[in-house]
């Protein structure tokens, strides 16, 4: 653990990575401290106010503050990706265990089920599940959740069957050390780097999708100050008010960078291959 | 610098020093090392792993010494030419064609995505300019002579279809087809089966009877060192430490270090016991003064902090440590 | 080789059975009855059970399921409850400009992404390499369908060098169906070339270590040679697989992306469809989709027949 923090900590990308977030992150939590104006609040006096003076980004073409809203907008980028991800994480490497470590017939049905959600491009099957639960909140994170479990069922149940092999497995079995045990105390540490990596970088595809399921208008409700709502409202404004929709389009591109680089970053301290390439 | 018209030496190195810049430090890997090589001499290079030799190879060829962290120096003389001072370009003329190179492990050595005969033959499309199908009907003369049977298909086989000898075969025929007048040969046994090992060293022998290539031969094992080489230069932490020709050397070791060496091999019928050499070569991140081998050596003085340049004790046996030369 | 190819022909058919199941009832699960919708107003029992009657769906669903799968092999993909047009014939005329867009874009991935990787690649940590690992970061990053809208402030509005939308085919003229496609490829293709590039990098990376390329070296090749003839050909399955599993974004992205540009393609179909509770064009779509991704990542793997000779025996 120690080790890992030095190197973590001597990784460029990974630094750099954690700082953005950070930022993201506090915005986040700081929401109301920080944000000049309520989001929802509409000003009919200062509507598609182009940005500077007492509304830094603009407002919108109802009058609402843009920063406050992209600042407010983090928010809700950050509860979808972290839930809807959480739910991949439980669900998929529930899965990949089940499949990897029971083989047979177990894993036939798992490893069936993952190749037929891999045969639906990510935005359709989103699209397609959002069709059946209905545009909300709680919705979309369930469908991005589904979406990405299929990737960590695979990355697990690829590292079980590699790890279920080796020889402190076999010998902890041969002691009789209950299934559950085995699984907790030996498999799980050993799949942790790929799941840690595959986790950074699905935080950041999921707040891609939130914004591009919002933005096709079935994805969180439209009163929610979602990036990807605004993106959609500051489209229909892009030729009289650029700033409605150019700001929270760099919001995303800032946050899904830092998920990205940290997830570069920490493939890097964690894939022993990789290691000491120089040397 | 009169000595680089000695007509005798095809291959003249001298003072070559390798260094590398890493994460844990500046490692000095080649320390002024001084060979020469002459027409059809076999010239075993042996050390532990770790001690410079397939370096000193590698940097020959310039395949070392061209990234920002290397860093190469000193002389080859070939032909009255610097070839470690020649452009890349010169120096790419070289490799394959007058010097050529073969590597430990065969099974890697190979592009597995294509076929072996275009791969043999490649060398003469680059150096000699023939066009593709000259170049496979000389290749596949080449594997044939090199004793691939049925060579004509076998050359359109990938890699994957050879056994580890057969592609070390196709390595060794590739490495003769602009006919070299040094093979550059790093552990070409080590990877393989005993059997095939002297299969391979058979091979070598008759290269150099047949062709008269000079053959720098580097690996760790005693054992290849005394079936094939003429000349043996023991290499330890990064410098030369005893060199002279095979019988010689194998007759009377002097260094202490070489004699370490040759109390670790197991002679068939002997019943001494085996004695590993205590402690470990030092790590080449470090610069030490005078003989590198002092903390391991059972007859360590004072004195050994200081010189360490070869010296001639008999005709054509230098050795490094001033000891031996004092007790006898 | 035939072995493999037949095993992976055969392979394919569970998955496409699964994907039209999945396609079929999670059509059927989106709420709101059709009936409903249709007659609005003039809703009465009757009315509803003619209409649901002419269209099947007073059967059970398992029952509506096979007739549907056995309409789907033959060619019949069932009407449009909106327009009540074969679907059919809806996609026919959708696929063309699906096709165009994401064809378009992966030209552009493997033109721009593929070399700049090797280079990346070859060039390793040094200018080059930090640039493409930079360009990689912020291609993944940056949300296709943002890009698109800047596309078009930029090149449309301001400097008037594109159309901000809509559609001209091929048939009206090349120029202006590549005018009208450029835009929406590029704000595709960003983010997929991006991804090829940097798996192209890390493929190259990983070869130029292995002991055959120091070896071409030895031989006296030249480093263009070397990875032209060497390091390229040892990299094509990594790069394949990834072109690949990325048409799967392409087709994905193309959904957003013709909504943008407002180009009559399958994905704005599916939306379409989507927003009419349009079930059988619905099914019809996204199961093309589904199919096409499965059909593409087949012909990859087929592929790897030629570039890796050792699935060939």
């Amino acid at each position: 653990m120690k080790e890992f923090m030095h190197r973590f900590l001597h990784n460029k990308l990974a630094v750099a990575g954690s700082l953005i977030l950070l930022l993201f992150l506090l915005s986040a939590v700081l929401a109301p401290v920080i944000a000049p104006f309520d989001p929802y609040y509409m000003d009919s006096t200062a509507v598609l106010m182009p940005p500077g003076g007492k509304h830094l980004l603009g407002t919108d073409n109802m009058g609402r503050d843009i920063l406050s809203r992209i600042i407010y907008g983090s928010r809700i980028s950050l509860q979808v990706s972290l839930v809807s991800v959480s739910i991949a994480t439980a669900a998929g490497v529930f899965l990949g265990v089940l499949a990897g470590y029971f083989g047979k017939l177990t894993d036939g049905i798992i490893s069936r089920v993952i190749e037929i959600m891999f045969a639906f491009p990510e935005v359709l099957l989103a699209l397609l599940i959002m069709a059946i639960l209905g545009p909300s909140l709680n919705n979309i994170m369930i469908a991005i959740g589904i979406v990405y479990t299929p990737i960590f069922a695979r990355i697990t149940r690829g590292a079980v069957l590699t790890v279920k092999e080796s020889l402190h497995v076999e010998a902890a079995r041969s002691i009789g050390v209950s299934d559950f045990s085995i699984i907790v105390r030996h498999i799980l540490p050993n799949v942790l780097a790929p799941i840690l990596v595959q986790i950074t970088l699905s935080l950041a595809f999921a707040i891609l999708s939130e914004a591009a399921l919002s933005f096709l208008g079935i994805g969180v409700e439209p009163d929610i100050p979602s990036w990807g709502i605004m993106l959609n409202n500051g489209k229909s404004w892009i030729e009289i008010a650029w700033w409605v929709g150019v700001f929270p389009g760099i919001a995303i591109a800032l946050a899904v960078l830092g998920f990205n680089i940290l997830g570069d970053g920490l493939r890097d301290v964690l894939d022993p291959r990789l290691r000491n390439v120089e040397n | 610098m009169k000595e680089e018209n000695n007509i005798e030496n095809l291959l003249e190195v001298r003072n070559l020093q390798v260094e590398f810049a890493t994460r844990q430090g500046h490692m000095h890997a080649v320390r002024g090392v001084n060979f020469s090589l002459k027409k059809g001499e076999i010239l075993g290079l042996v050390g532990e792993s770790g001690c410079g030799k397939s370096v000193t190879a590698n940097s020959l060829l310039g395949l070392v010494g061209k990234k920002k962290h290397e860093k190469v120096t000193g002389e080859a003389w070939f032909h009255g030419e610097n070839i470690l001072d020649k452009p890349e370009k010169e120096q790419q003329k070289l490799r394959g064609n007058k010097i050529a190179m073969i590597f430990q492990d065969p099974m890697t050595s190979l592009n597995p995505v294509l076929k072996v005969g275009r791969q043999v033959g490649e060398v003469l499309e680059i150096h000699q300019k023939k066009k593709k199908q000259d170049a496979l009907e000389e290749a596949i003369i080449q594997l044939q002579k090199v004793g691939i049977p049925s060579a004509k298909e076998r050359a359109e086989d990938y890699p994957f279809q050879f056994s580890g000898g057969m592609r070390q075969r196709a390595i060794i025929a590739s490495s003769l087809m602009c006919q070299p007048e040094i093979l550059i040969a790093d552990e070409p046994t080590t990877a393989l089966d005993v059997t095939i090992q002297a299969q391979i060293l058979d091979l070598l022998r008759e290269l150099r009877d047949t062709y008269k290539v000079a053959i720098l031969l580097i690996t760790h094992d005693l054992g290849v060192v005394a079936e094939l080489c003429d000349t043996v230069a023991v290499m330890y932490a990064g410098e030369i430490v005893e060199k002279a020709s095979a019988g010689e050397l194998f007759s009377h070791p002097l260094h202490p270090y070489t004699k370490g060496l040759m109390a670790c091999v197991p002679v068939l019928g002997r019943k001494e016991k085996l004695i590993p050499i205590p402690g470990q070569p030092p790590k080449l991140y470090e610069e030490k003064a005078g003989c590198q081998f002092a903390d391991r050596c059972p007859k360590r003085r004072p004195e050994c902090s200081r010189d360490t340049s070869l010296l001639e004790i008999a005709p054509g046996h230098y050795v490094s440590c001033k000891e031996v030369g004092r007790i006898g | 080789m035939l072995r493999y190819i037949l095993k992976r022909l055969v392979s394919i058919i569970p998955v496409l059975l699964g994907i039209s199941v999945v396609v079929f009832f999670a059509v059927r699960l989106i709420p709101g009855d059709y009936a409903t919708v249709t007659l609005g107003t003039q809703y009465t029992e009757e009315a509803a059970a003619a209409l649901r009657q002419r269209y099947g769906l007073d059967q059970s669903i398992i029952t509506q399921y096979f007739i549907w799968l056995k309409g789907i092999l033959t060619g019949d993909f069932g009407f449009s409850y909106i327009s009540n047009q074969p679907v059919a014939l809806l996609l026919f005329s959708r696929v063309p400009v699906t096709l165009e867009l994401t064809l378009f874009s992966l030209l552009m991935a493997v033109l721009v992404g593929i070399p700049m990787g090797y280079w990346a690649a070859c060039k390793r940590n040094r200018m080059p390499d930090s640039a493409v690992t930079v360009l990689g970061l912020l291609g993944i990053s940056i949300p296709g369908f943002w890009l698109g809208t800047m596309l078009v402030l930029l090149f449309s509005l301001t400097l008037k060098w594109f159309p901000s939308g809509g559609f001209v085919p091929l048939s009206e003229g090349i120029l202006a169906n590549l005018r009208c496609m450029f835009l929406p490829a590029l704000a595709l293709g960003v983010a997929v070339s991006a991804v090829v590039m940097r798996s192209s990098r890390s493929a190259m990376i990983e070869v130029v270590d292995q002991e055959y390329m120091k070896m071409g070296k030895a031989k006296g090749l030249s480093q263009t040679r070397l990875i032209l003839k060497h390091g390229v050909k040892n990299t094509m399955i990594q790069v394949l697989t990834i072109l690949g599993l990325q048409t799967g974004s392409l087709l994905g992205g193309s959904v957003v992306i013709e909504q943008i540009f407002s180009l009559p393609g399958v994905g704005s179909l599916a939306l379409q469809a989507i927003n009419n509770r349009d079930y059988l064009v619905l099914q019809g779509t996204v199961l093309f989709i589904a199919v096409m991704f499965v059909l593409i990542n087949l012909i990859v793997d087929l592929l790897y027949c030629v570039v890796n000779p050792q699935i060939r025996y």
